[in-house]
């Protein structure tokens, strides 16, 4: 079987526009979460990733004088542009485009927004970055909540496995709008100081911002000095509760258990898990459940929700490329805002970030509708 | 490499105030819009599950749908049995979105709901099936903007040769304010109708 890479890769986020840079801020121990007072995004303070949308290169097209991109867009195509610039691979009908993300331009209900309501259609993002790069296959639109940014990356894998194509961009963003920030203030979750996966004193989720893309590719000559291969992946459905997860974390624990055999690996081989932690009480104490059922609690861990807060659609796709950049620098980085153990069974949180060799990592997403995602990844030698 | 051939075993459509399977129409009524539908041929097939009356009309659609289909092929909760779910549509859960904006535009009525807001996600067509019939399996939801036989194909078949799964119930779920349209099938080693490109289209 051939093997797939995960290769060139960008962040656009508040914490810098390009992964390089992203992660330094990360292994210096600096978070692009920031308290912030809008009564336009949320009727109490909250604390969030925002993109300073002025910061990023503005992707301009012709001579329009008017915006013709929103704000996700700015976001999406200055991401993807970096990775498809970096891998110079010509967009022919073996390339393929797949868009992860969980509400898209839904900010163009707003009724000051002075876009069209039909760009909240999802293939209409997907037609817009078709058209501004010349894909010349039909993007696909992949939704499945917050475990889409690392279903898209199996998802990739598949369709390379499967003939469909040889290369395929994945990119995934979100916003942290009114729209999404007012439901998880439905739901209490929402906390308005940073948040801390796993801890005691946690105080709930904070939703944050990023654009983010990446190669999946079979070409091991277009391989980035960070890419990983793809081992072993799986998606597993708790088939228990659409806004809850499993009390036994049942779909997470099967995901994994998959993912793993697929990689011919045992739970040992695992060098350190980049997890969910969304640092919602039941999501953390599910976690801790589950990597204890696959005798996974020893294991160094870590949520990088702390850096960004949660990004949604973008997270896992996000923290997969965190991950590798992890692995390449034999780094294995802090869970933050982690202090006392705040969940009912022994997990390995990543304290300080520090140097060890390290090759493999598995990386998980969990989401609403029951959903689970397990991804292992493997260095490449050299 | 020789591809291996797949075949769909049984398939359902809900149009146009209409219910079918394998091609042949079961219910039919004269309703003003798929709530009441929904409502009314819950009602008739004798469903036993009254968190249906809590979920949104896109989960209703794809809940009776996969319903009527699975109940066809004797799926049983109990069995757990291992069906891989991969949907589509094109107006995401937009319908149910605007509700959630509508609770929201407004700061002076002010009244957004954690039980309209988990509907914001098409997903949870897929959660609300999955807890139905105990199916712990793999599950994607896709955004086009018309029906992609072509992907739908591809990506079950690769589910079903890399033996992810053993079947996959694949498929079509809309709704856009008074628009919906369901078509879902099941495909695995078996059944009348071969997998193709041709035949999805042909059933659509």
């Amino acid at each position: 079987m051939d093997k797939i890479y995960v290769s060139h890769n960008s962040i656009v986020s508040c914490l810098g526009n390009d992964s390089q840079t992203v992660i330094q801020k990360i292994k210096d121990g600096v978070s692009g979460l920031q308290p912030v007072n809008d009564p336009k995004l949320l009727d109490q303070p909250l604390c969030t990733s925002q993109i300073n949308i002025e910061k990023i290169p503005k992707t301009i097209r012709g001579k329009a004088k008017e915006e013709i991109f929103t704000r996700l867009e700015h976001m999406l195509l200055n991401s993807l542009g970096k990775v498809i610039q970096a891998s110079k691979i010509e967009l022919t009908d073996r390339v393929g485009l797949i868009i992860s993300t969980t509400k898209g331009n839904i900010d163009v209900l707003d009724d000051d927004n002075p876009f069209p309501k039909e760009r909240a259609y999802l293939a209409e993002l997907g037609k817009v970055l078709k058209e501004f790069f010349g894909f010349r296959t039909h993007p696909i639109v992949l939704s499945n909540a917050c475990v889409s940014g690392l279903l898209a990356i199996a998802t990739a894998k598949k369709m390379i496995l499967q003939g469909d194509f040889d290369h395929v961009f994945v990119t995934g963003g979100d916003l942290a709008s009114k729209f999404t920030l007012s439901g998880f203030r439905a739901f209490q979750a929402l906390s308005s100081v940073p948040c801390r996966p796993y801890d005691k004193n946690r105080s709930g989720i904070n939703i944050g911002e990023v654009g983010t893309s990446a190669l999946v590719t079979k070409d091991d000559t277009k391989l980035a000095r960070e890419a990983v291969i793809i081992l072993g992946d799986a998606s597993c459905n708790d088939a228990n509760h659409i806004s809850g997860p499993s009390r036994t974390g049942e779909g997470l624990y099967r995901a994994v258990k998959l993912a793993l055999k697929e990689a011919k690996l045992q739970p040992k081989d695992i060098d350190f898990i980049s997890a969910h932690g969304t640092a919602t009480q039941f999501n953390d104490e599910m976690e801790a459940i589950a990597f204890n059922r696959l005798k996974l609690q020893n294991t160094p861990l870590n949520s990088l929700k702390g850096y960004f807060g949660h990004t949604l659609g973008a997270s896992g796709l996000l923290e997969t490329i965190v991950g590798m950049h992890s692995l390449h620098q034999n780094t294995v980085i802090a869970s933050m805002g982690f202090e006392e153990i705040g969940v009912s069974q022994p997990i390995n949180i990543i304290r300080r970030t520090e140097s060890r060799p390290m090759d493999t990592f598995l990386k998980t997403s969990s989401g609403f509708g029951g959903s689970n995602t397990a991804v292992v990844f493997k260095k490449v030698a050299e | 490499m020789m591809k291996k051939k797949y075949c769909i075993s049984s398939y359902c459509h809900i149009r146009d105030n209409t219910i079918s399977l394998n091609g042949k129409t079961i219910y039919t009524g004269q309703h003003s819009d798929l709530k009441s539908l929904t409502k009314s041929a819950y009602r008739h097939f004798d469903i036993d599950y009254p968190k249906f009356f809590k979920m949104d009309n896109l989960s209703r659609l794809g809940f009776l749908a996969a319903e009527i289909l699975l109940t066809n092929e004797g799926v049983l909760p109990e069995n757990e049995e291992d069906i891989a779910i991969v949907l589509s549509n094109r107006a995401s859960s937009l319908d149910t979105d605007r509700k959630h904006w509508e609770s929201i535009r407004d700061s002076h009525n002010y009244y957004p709901s954690p039980a309209i807001f988990v509907y914001t996600l098409p997903n949870i067509c897929i959660g609300e099936i999955s807890i139905r019939h105990k199916l712990y399996s793999e599950n994607s939801f896709f955004i086009f903007d018309e029906f992609n036989p072509n992907h739908l194909f591809s990506y079950a078949n690769g589910l079903l040769d890399t033996e992810k799964t053993r079947k996959v119930l694949c498929g079509w779920v809309d709704v856009d304010g008074p628009v919906y349209k369901a078509f879902l099938y099941l495909v695995g080693k078996e059944g009348p109708v071969l997998h193709s490109i041709e035949e999805i289209t042909r059933l659509f």
